[in-house]
C-alpha cells in the first residue's frame, strides 16, 4: 500500500540524510529494516499510536540543538563497582571505558563486529525488532536497525560479578545519535545492565534482549537531565520459560522522551516487570508506551509507571497487555498514575487489555491527582515545612515504582536523585 | 500558655459561623477538658488552633506564650510548641513511620535553631518512648498509620507527642474508637507527659477518658461558645445527666 504523500515526503526527507552501513553479517538485516521503514513510513500526528506525542522533532532530518547540562552532581552510579562502557554523542569511547573483559560475559562492539561471525547476534539483530512491528508499527525502531552506527553486543553466559554500565555522554550540542544493542542471556545466566545519560541532543536507541530459559536480566536506566534533549527508545525483550526480566527507568527533564517497551513472554512461567518514574517541569513530554504479549502458560507481567508533573509538563502512558489464546494462568498487572503539582500539567493515558484466554487474572488502573491536602496538613502540623512535606509526599507517590528495583544500592541511588531534583525545585 | 479571646470562626466556603466568641486560657502545668455535644465546635477549635485550611477567623485572637498563633503557618505553630493529636490520624502510604518521626523532630529542631538529632540518638529515643506505649519495631517500620488499628493510630499520636515534647497539647477525641485497655494505655502515655511547663486541652464527648487523665478545669462547649466552666465534678454531672440540663440552665 502506497504511503500517503505527507508521510512519504517526511520519510524521504529523513532518509536523505542517512547512509546505510555497508558490509558484514548485519547488512541484510539493515536492508530488511529499511524496506520495513519505507513501507510503514515515519509516524504522523494522525496515527493512533502517536495521538498524544508529536513525532515532529524525531522525524526532522536534523536534530534540534540541545544545550549540554553542566554537571552539578556526581555521575549517577559512579561509586558502584561496575564495568563501564562509555559512548560520547553516540560513539563508543574505548579510552574512557573499562576493559570489556569480564568473566561470564562476552562483549563486542557493533561497529567492529561487522566481519566477525557472531551468529548469536545475527539471530537476534533486527529479528526481535521485526517481531515487535506487529500489530503496531514502530518506525523509529526500524530506522534504528537500518542505520545504527554503534552499539554493544552483549552475550551473558554465566553470572558476571559486576553490572555492565552503558554510559551515554552528551558533549556536542548538535549531536544526533543512533545506537543499537543486542543482549542475549543464556540459560541459567544472570546479569544487571545499567544505562545512564542523555547520549546526544537527539537520541534513537534500540535494545533487543533475548532471554533463554531460566535466564535473568535486571535493567536500570537513568535518562539524562539535559533539558532540551529528545529521545526515542525501544526495548524488545523476548522471554523463554522461567526467565525473569526486571526493568526500571528514571526520567528527569528532557524536552521529549518516548520510551517503548515491547515484551514478549514466549516460554511458560516467565516473569516480566517493567517500571518507570518520571519527574517533569515545564517544557517536558514523557511518553511510556508499553506492549506486553503473553504467549505462554503461567507467566506474570507487571507494569508500574508513575509521573510527577508541574509547570505545564505532559505525561503520556499507552500500555497494553495482550493475552493470546492458550496463555492460561496469566497474571497481568498494570498501573499508571500521575501526580499533577499544578493545574497546567496534564496526563494522557490509554490503558488496554486484550484477552483471548479464559483462565487469566489481569487488572489495570490509571489515576491522576494532586497532593493530598489532608496528608499535607498532618505533616505540617508536626512541624514539617510545606516544601519538605510536599517533597515527602511526592517521593511517597513515586515509591511504588521505585520499589520495583530489587537492589537496595541501586534503589537508594535513584531515590537520592529524585530527592535532589525536588530540592532543586523548591521555591 | 494558651490564650483564646473572643474567637469567631466561620467556614471559608460557606457563610456558616462555627465559633461564636470562644474565651479560654490554659495555664502551664494544667489540664483543661472541653466537653460538649456533637456540632458544638470542639473539633473546629482544635483545627483552627493547629492551622488547618478551610476556616476563616472573623474576630478574636489566639496566642501561645504571647505569640499570635493565627498569623503563623501550621509548621511554625508546631515549632512554637503546639501539638494536635488528631481525632482521625491520617494514613500516609509510602512514608515510613520512622522517617516521618525523624523528619518532624528534626524540622522542629531546625526551626528552633537547634542541632538535628543524630540517627543513633534518634533511634535510641524512639525505642525508649515507643516501648512504654507498646509500639513495636514493626509498627515503626510500616508506612504512617497505614493498616493500623484504631488503638495503634492513637498510640502513634501519643508517640509523636512524646517525641516532639510540645508545650501545649491538644487532644481531639483521643478516646474515640478505643477500648478500655487501649484508652488506659493512651492515658498513661499522656499522664507521663504531664509537667509543670506543659499545658493540655483534652477534647472529649465522654467523662470516661477523664477518669484516666484527671483534668484541673472542665469546660462545656455548646453552639460555638464555652457556656460553663467548673472543676472535675462538672464532667460527672454530664456523665449522669447529659448535656440537656446544663444547656437549659445557661439558655
Amino acid at each position: 500500500m502506497a504511503l500517503p504523500q505527507p508521510k512519504l515526503a517526511a520519510t524521504e526527507a529523513r532518509l536523505a540524510g542517512l547512509s546505510l552501513p555497508q558490509g558484514g553479517w548485519a547488512e541484510p538485516a539493515r536492508r530488511d529494516a529499511l524496506a520495513r521503514l519505507q513501507a510503514m513510513g515515519l509516524p504522523a500526528r494522525r496515527d493512533e499510536y502517536w495521538r498524544f506525542t508529536r513525532p515532529d522533532a524525531l522525524n526532522a532530518p536534523d536534530a534540534a540543538e540541545a544545550a549540554v547540562l553542566e554537571a552539578d552532581e556526581a555521575p549517577i552510579f559512579g561509586t558502584l563497582d561496575r564495568l563501564c562502557l562509555v559512548f560520547v554523542d553516540g560513539v563508543f569511547d574505548a579510552e574512557a571505558s573499562d576493559d570489556p573483559a569480564l568473566d561470564g560475559v562476552q562483549i563486542d562492539r557493533l561497529a567492529n563486529a561487522r566481519d566477525t561471525d557472531l551468529h548469536w547476534a545475527r539471530d537476534i539483530y533486527g529479528v526481535l525488532e521485526q517481531r515487535g512491528q506487529t500489530p503496531v508499527a514502530r518506525p523509529f525502531a526500524a530506522l534504528n536497525t537500518a542505520f545504527a552506527t554503534d552499539g554493544m553486543l552483549i552475550r551473558v553466559t554465566r553470572t558476571p560479578v559486576r553490572p555492565i554500565h552503558l554510559v551515554y555522554l552528551h558533549r556536542d550540542r548538535g549531536s544526533d545519535a543512533i545506537l543499537h544493542h543486542v543482549v542475549r542471556v543464556e540459560a541459567g545466566a544472570s546479569a544487571t545492565i545499567i544505562e545512564s545519560g542523555p547520549a546526544a541532543a537527539r537520541f534513537n536507541k534500540c535494545v533487543e534482549i533475548d532471554l533463554a530459559d531460566t535466564a535473568k536480566l535486571h535493567h536500570i536506566r537513568a535518562q539524562g537531565r539535559d533539558h532540551e534533549r529528545s529521545a526515542v527508545t525501544h526495548m524488545f525483550t523476548r522471554l523463554g520459560s522461567e526467565s525473569v526480566f526486571k526493568s526500571f527507568t528514571l526520567t528527569m527533564n528532557g524536552r521529549l522522551t518516548r520510551n517503548e517497551m515491547v515484551v514478549e513472554l514466549t516460554g511458560d512461567d516467565a516473569i516480566a516487570h517493567v517500571a518507570g518514574a518520571c519527574v517533569g517541569d515545564g517544557d517536558f513530554l514523557h511518553d511510556d508506551t508499553v506492549f506486553v504479549t503473553h504467549d505462554a502458560v503461567g507467566c506474570e507481567s507487571r507494569q508500574v509507571f508513575k509521573k510527577v508533573l508541574r509547570n505545564g509538563a505532559t505525561g503520556v502512558f499507552q500500555g497494553k497487555i495482550l493475552v493470546k489464546a492458550g496463555a492460561q494462568k496469566t497474571d497481568g498487572y498494570q498501573i499508571s498514575q500521575s501526580l499533577l503539582l499544578d493545574d497546567d500539567s496534564q496526563f494522557l493515558a490509554k490503558p488496554e487489555l486484550e484477552i483471548y484466554a479464559d483462565d487469566v487474572a489481569c487488572s489495570h488502573g490509571s489515576t491522576s491527582g494532586a497532593i493530598d491536602e489532608t496528608a499535607l496538613f498532618y505533616l505540617r502540623a508536626r512541624g514539617v515545612t510545606r516544601a519538605e512535606a510536599t517533597d515527602l509526599l511526592t517521593l511517597a507517590f513515586l515509591a511504588e515504582a521505585v520499589d520495583e528495583i530489587e537492589d537496595e544500592t541501586l534503589r537508594s541511588e535513584i531515590v537520592s536523585r529524585l530527592d535532589a531534583w525536588l530540592v532543586r525545585r523548591r521555591s | 500558655m494558651l490564650e483564646i479571646k473572643n474567637l469567631h470562626v466561620k467556614l471559608e466556603e460557606e457563610n456558616k459561623q462555627i465559633l461564636k466568641g470562644v474565651n479560654l486560657t490554659v495555664e502551664a502545668g494544667k489540664v483543661h477538658a472541653i466537653m460538649g455535644p456533637n456540632g458544638s465546635g470542639k473539633s473546629t477549635l482544635s483545627y483552627v488552633l493547629a492551622g488547618r485550611g478551610g476556616y476563616e477567623v472573623t474576630d478574636g485572637s489566639a496566642t501561645l506564650g504571647g505569640e499570635d498563633l493565627l498569623a503563623l503557618e501550621p509548621e511554625e505553630r508546631a515549632a512554637l510548641g503546639l501539638f494536635l493529636a488528631f481525632q482521625y490520624p491520617v494514613e500516609i502510604p509510602g512514608v515510613g513511620n520512622m522517617t516521618f518521626l525523624r523528619t518532624a523532630v528534626n524540622a522542629q529542631r531546625k526551626a528552633r535553631g537547634e542541632a538535628e538529632l543524630s540517627a543513633a540518638d534518634f533511634l535510641k529515643l524512639v525505642r525508649e518512648k515507643a516501648k512504654s506505649l507498646q509500639i513495636d519495631a514493626e509498627m515503626l517500620k510500616r508506612p504512617v498509620n497505614v493498616g493500623f488499628s484504631g488503638g495503634e493510630k492513637k498510640r502513634n499520636e501519643i508517640l509523636q507527642m512524646a517525641m516532639l515534647e510540645p508545650k501545649m497539647c491538644i487532644l481531639d477525641e483521643t478516646d474515640s474508637g478505643l477500648d478500655v485497655d487501649a484508652m488506659k494505655l493512651v492515658a498513661d502515655g499522656v499522664n507521663a507527659l504531664r509537667d509543670k511547663g506543659r499545658g493540655f486541652l483534652v477534647i472529649t464527648h465522654y467523662q470516661r477518658l477523664l477518669d484516666h487523665i484527671r483534668p484541673d478545669v472542665v469546660h462545656i462547649m455548646a453552639d460555638g461558645r464555652i457556656v460553663k466552666t467548673g472543676g472535675p465534678e462538672l464532667a460527672l454531672v454530664v456523665e449522669q445527666n447529659g448535656y440537656a440540663d446544663i444547656l437549659a440552665e445557661v439558655a
